[in-house]
C-alpha cells in the first residue's frame, strides 16, 4: 500500500510548524495523565448523553463514540484553500440540482446521462418545474474530504440530505477547553462555537416571502430512536427553535401549523432531520408514521421552506459524483477546486469487467449507501469475503461503484500503546442562505482507531477529533 | 410551547413523584411488617401496599398472595409493573429525553443519572440493607429532581406544567393513602381500633413524610382524626390535599396569566380548592370519609384529563 500522508511529520520525521506546540505539549505530558484525561472526557460524554444507535445491533442501543483528545491541526492557509473549493462545490451542487427539477440543460448537454437522473430513486418527480424558495436546495451540506499530500484534498462524498454529526464538532470542542484549558492558552484556534447562530441566519434567510419579519424555525426529527436524536435536540436546543416530531405538526389550507399549548401556530422554515420518504405519506410513503400529512402541498404552493429541499438526493448519489469534475466546469467554467476520485460505475460494462478484475485493490460502495455499511475495501478483505462481494455485484452492478482505496492522511492519535498515527478524513458542514455561504472553520474528523484501517464511520468502529484551524 | 413538550415535562414530573411515593410506602410497609403482630393485628401489610400503591388488580392477575418477596419486587423493580420504581424511572428518563430542550441541565443530569445508576441495582437488592439503601436512594433522586427543577428552571409555561405534574400526582397518591387505610381513621371519640392501630397511623403519616410535621402541628399524640385532618385539610403540609390544590391553583392561574386566557382546567381546580376551603373535618366524617375520598380522587383525575385536554394534545 502507498505510504499516507503524515499530518503531523514531514518525511524526514521533523514536525510541521502546525503541530509545533502540540508535539511539545504532548512530550511534556506524563502518558497517564493522557489516559487519564481520556477516561474523564468518555464519563462528560456519557453524562451529558451524546449517543447514538447502531442499527442492526439490539433495539436502541445507545453507545458512546469514542472520542481522541489529541486534536487534528490545520493552518490557516490549508483552511482557505478547502474553504474556496467548498464554497465552489456547495454552489455547483444548487445550480445541478435547481438545473435538474429546472431546464435540464446539463442532460441535453450531454453532461450527465438521463437515465443515472431518471431512473435514480433520489430523483423527485414531484419537484420537476417547482419553484423553492430563493432557489437554494442544499441548505446544509456535509462535505466529505480526504487529503492525500500537502495540497490535494478530494471530495469523497457530497452529503446534500441531512447529513449529521455536527454536535460532535462542537462538543468535541466544548470538552478540549474544558479538559486542556493549559493547551488553548499556548494556541490561537478559529472558534466553532457560532454554527447555531449561522445556522439560524441561514434557515431565517431562506424563509418564504409570505412569512412574518420573525419567521417561524423548526426543526423536524424522526423522534427518539433516530440514531442521530441526540443531535437534534441538542441543535434545536442551541438555535433556541422548537423540536418537532411529525405528530407536532398538522397542514390545514396549505398551511404549516404546530400543536402547542397556546392553539395552533403558524410555521415557516423547517430544519428537517428525516428523509424525503418519510416526509409526507400523502406524497411518498404511506405507511410512514413519521411524517406530516400535507407537508407537500405546503411546500409546493410556497408556504413553508423546507430544508434541505426535497429531492436533493440526486446530487449526492454516487454515481453522479464521477461526473462531478465535469459538472463544476459546466455551470461555472472553472476547474474544480477539490478533486473527485476516479470512480468506476459498475452499470456501465467495461467499468464493471476493470472493477471485477481488480476487487482486491478497489473501494466498492453502494451508490445510495451512507455510514460505511455494505461496503468493500478490496485490500483488507479476505479472499472469501471478495468473492461474496462479487456475487454481490455481479446481481445488481447498478447499484455499485468503484473507487481505487485512497491512502487517507494520517494524524497522531492515543492508542493502547502510547500515540500513533491513524487515518482521518473531514466533514465540513457548509450553510448556504440567500445572502451568503457561510463555513465555520473546521468540522468533524473521524479517525479509525484500528491500526492500518482505512473506515472512519462510528457505525464501523470509528471515533472523533477535534478540529484546529489556526491563525495564519 | 408544543403540546407535546409540556405533556412530557407534566408526566416526567409525575413519574418521579410517583417513584418517590412508592418508595415510601414500602419503606413505611417494610417497617410495619417487623413489628409483632399483638402491635399491628394480623392484616396484611403486603397487600395494604399493593392496595396503596393503586395498581392491586395487575398485581393479582400476577400472584396469588401478597408477601414481602412479591410485593417489592412488583413495586420497585418489575418490568411488567407499568408503575414500578424501575419503570417510572425509565419512562421520566424516556419523557426528558424526549424533551431535552425544554429541561436545565441539571434536571437532565438529576434525572439521566438517576436512570444510569438504577442499572447498578439489577433485578432487585440481594438483602434488606441493601434494600433500604435503595429506597433512601430512590427518595434522594427525587428529592434531587425536584429540587434542581424548583432551582434552575425559568418561571415560565415549562415550569408551570411540571409543578401541575408533581402535585396533580401528589394529590391523588395521599388520596389513595387515606382511601385504603380511611377505616382506620375514626372521629373522635370513636376509639375502636384503639392502641391496635397506633403504628398504622405513624406508617400513615411516614409515607407521606409527616411524622416528625404531625407533632409540631398537634403536640399531641397520635389521634386518628387528627391525622386524616393533617393530610386533607391543613395548608402548611405539603403532602395535605388542600395544599397541593393551592398550588395547583397557583400554576393554572400563572398559565392562564400568561397565555391570557381560562379554561375548563382552571374552573375545576378552583372548585375543588373551594370545597377543600370549605368544609371541616366533622363534615368529612358525617358524610362519610371514604365517600369523600372517593369523591377526590375522581374529581382529581377528572382535572388531569382537562389539562390534557386543554393543553397537551
Amino acid at each position: 500500500m502507498i505510504a499516507a500522508f503524515d499530518e503531523m511529520k514531514e518525511q524526514n520525521g521533523s514536525v510541521r510548524p502546525a503541530y509545533g506546540e502540540l508535539t511539545r505539549w504532548l512530550d511534556e505530558m506524563p502518558p497517564d495523565v493522557l489516559d487519564y484525561r481520556r477516561r474523564e472526557a468518555e464519563l462528560i460524554f456519557r453524562r451529558i448523553g451524546i449517543t447514538f444507535a447502531v442499527y442492526g445491533e439490539g433495539e436502541a442501543q445507545e453507545r458512546l463514540i469514542p472520542f481522541d483528545v489529541i486534536p487534528r491541526i490545520m493552518s490557516g492557509t490549508e483552511w482557505r484553500l478547502l474553504e474556496k473549493g467548498l464554497t465552489q462545490r456547495v454552489n455547483v451542487l444548487n445550480a445541478f440540482i435547481k438545473d435538474i427539477y429546472g431546464a435540464r440543460e446539463v442532460l441535453r448537454a450531454g453532461i450527465v446521462p438521463d437515465d443515472l437522473v431518471f431512473r435514480n430513486p433520489a430523483f423527485r418527480p414531484e419537484m420537476s418545474g417547482q419553484d423553492v424558495p430563493h432557489d437554494i436546495y442544499v441548505h446544509v451540506a456535509g462535505i466529505d474530504i480526504v487529503r492525500v499530500d500537502a495540497e490535494t484534498f478530494y471530495v469523497l462524498e457530497d452529503n446534500a440530505r441531512t447529513p449529521s454529526g455536527v454536535s460532535y464538532m462542537l462538543e468535541n470542542r466544548e470538552i478540549m477547553m474544558r479538559l486542556f484549558p493549559e493547551l488553548f492558552s499556548r494556541h490561537r484556534i478559529a472558534p466553532v462555537e457560532n454554527y447555531p447562530d449561522e445556522l439560524l441566519a441561514t434557515l431565517k434567510s431562506v424563509a418564504p416571502s409570505s412569512a412574518s419579519r420573525d419567521p417561524n424555525v423548526v426543526l423536524l426529527t424522526p423522534g427518539v430512536f433516530n440514531s442521530a436524536y441526540y443531535e437534534h435536540s441538542f441543535l434545536a436546543d442551541k438555535l433556541g427553535v422548537e423540536l418537532v416530531e411529525g405528530r407536532d405538526l398538522f397542514v390545514k389550507d396549505e398551511i404549516v401549523y404546530m400543536r402547542t399549548t397556546q392553539g395552533p401556530c403558524r410555521v415557516d422554515v423547517v430544519y428537517r432531520r428525516i428523509d424525503d420518504d418519510f416526509l409526507d405519506p400523502l406524497t411518498f410513503r404511506p405507511d410512514s408514521v413519521l411524517g406530516v400529512p400535507g407537508i407537500m402541498s405546503a411546500y409546493v404552493a410556497g408556504n413553508v421552506t423546507l430544508a434541505n429541499a426535497v429531492g436533493t438526493g440526486i446530487a449526492d448519489d454516487k454515481a453522479v459524483y464521477s461526473f462531478m469534475p465535469a459538472i463544476v466546469k459546466f455551470y461555472l467554467g472553472e476547474e474544480p477546486l477539490l478533486k473527485t476520485v476516479p470512480t468506476w460505475r459498475c452499470r456501465e460494462e467495461e467499468h464493471l469487467a476493470f472493477v471485477l478484475d481488480h476487487l482486491h485493490e478497489l473501494v466498492v460502495k453502494e451508490v445510495h449507501g451512507s455510514g460505511g455499511y455494505g461496503m468493500l475495501i478490496g485490500p483488507a478483505t479476505s479472499k472469501v469475503g471478495i468473492e461474496q462481494f462479487r456475487a454481490k455485484l455481479k446481481t445488481s452492478p447498478k447499484n455499485f461503484i468503484a473507487q481505487p482505496t485512497l491512502a487517507l492522511s494520517t494524524c497522531p492519535t492515543c492508542v493502547e500503546q502510547g500515540v500513533a498515527p491513524r487515518h482521518v478524513d473531514l466533514r465540513p458542514f457548509v450553510l448556504t442562505g440567500r445572502d451568503r455561504v457561510r463555513i465555520v472553520p473546521g468540522g468533524l474528523t473521524r479517525v479509525a482507531l484500528k491500526e492500518g484501517s482505512l473506515v472512519v464511520n462510528s457505525s464501523q468502529g470509528g471515533g472523533t477529533k477535534d478540529t484546529w484551524v489556526l491563525d495564519g | 410551547m408544543l403540546s407535546r413538550t409540556a405533556d412530557n415535562l407534566y408526566w416526567l414530573s409525575r413519574y418521579v413523584e410517583r417513584a418517590e411515593y412508592l418508595a415510601r410506602i414500602l419503606d413505611a410497609t417494610q417497617r410495619l411488617s417487623a413489628l409483632p403482630l399483638a402491635y399491628v393485628g394480623t392484616s396484611n401489610e403486603w397487600e395494604s401496599a399493593v392496595a396503596t400503591a393503586g395498581c392491586a388488580t395487575a398485581f393479582f392477575k400476577l400472584y396469588d398472595e401478597a408477601n414481602e418477596t412479591n410485593v417489592t419486587d412488583f413495586l420497585a423493580f418489575s418490568t411488567a409493573n407499568s408503575s414500578s420504581i424501575r419503570s417510572c424511572f425509565e419512562v421520566a428518563r424516556g419523557n426528558a429525553r424526549a424533551v431535552r430542550t425544554a429541561l436545565t441541565v441539571e434536571m437532565w443530569d438529576a434525572i439521566n443519572g438517576t436512570w444510569l445508576e438504577l442499572k447498578r441495582y439489577g433485578n432487585g437488592p440481594t438483602s434488606r440493607e441493601e434494600f433500604s439503601r435503595f429506597l433512601r436512594w430512590v427518595q434522594e433522586s427525587s428529592l434531587r429532581f425536584d429540587g434542581s427543577a424548583y432551582r434552575t428552571m425559568l418561571r415560565n409555561d415549562a415550569y408551570w406544567f411540571s409543578r401541575l405534574g408533581v402535585y396533580i400526582e401528589r394529590a391523588d397518591n395521599t388520596a389513595r393513602i387515606l382511601d385504603v387505610k380511611y377505616h382506620l381513621l375514626l372521629p373522635k371519640n370513636e376509639r375502636v381500633g384503639g392502641a391496635l392501630d397506633y403504628f398504622q397511623w405513624a406508617a400513615i403519616l411516614r409515607s407521606v413524610s409527616a411524622l416528625t410535621a404531625y407533632h409540631w402541628v398537634y403536640r399531641e399524640s397520635l389521634q386518628p382524626w387528627l391525622v386524616a385532618d393533617l393530610l386533607i385539610l391543613r395548608d402548611e403540609m405539603p403532602r395535605s390535599l388542600a395544599s397541593c390544590y393551592e398550588a395547583i391553583v397557583r400554576n393554572l392561574d400563572s398559565i392562564a396569566g400568561a397565555y391570557g386566557r381560562q379554561g375548563p382546567a382552571q374552573r375545576q381546580a378552583r372548585g375543588i380548592r373551594t370545597r377543600l376551603q370549605n368544609i371541616r373535618m366533622d363534615g368529612i366524617f358525617q358524610r362519610g370519609l371514604h365517600e369523600f375520598i372517593g369523591e377526590f380522587i375522581v374529581e382529581n383525575n377528572r382535572l388531569g384529563a382537562l389539562i390534557t385536554e386543554q393543553f397537551l394534545t
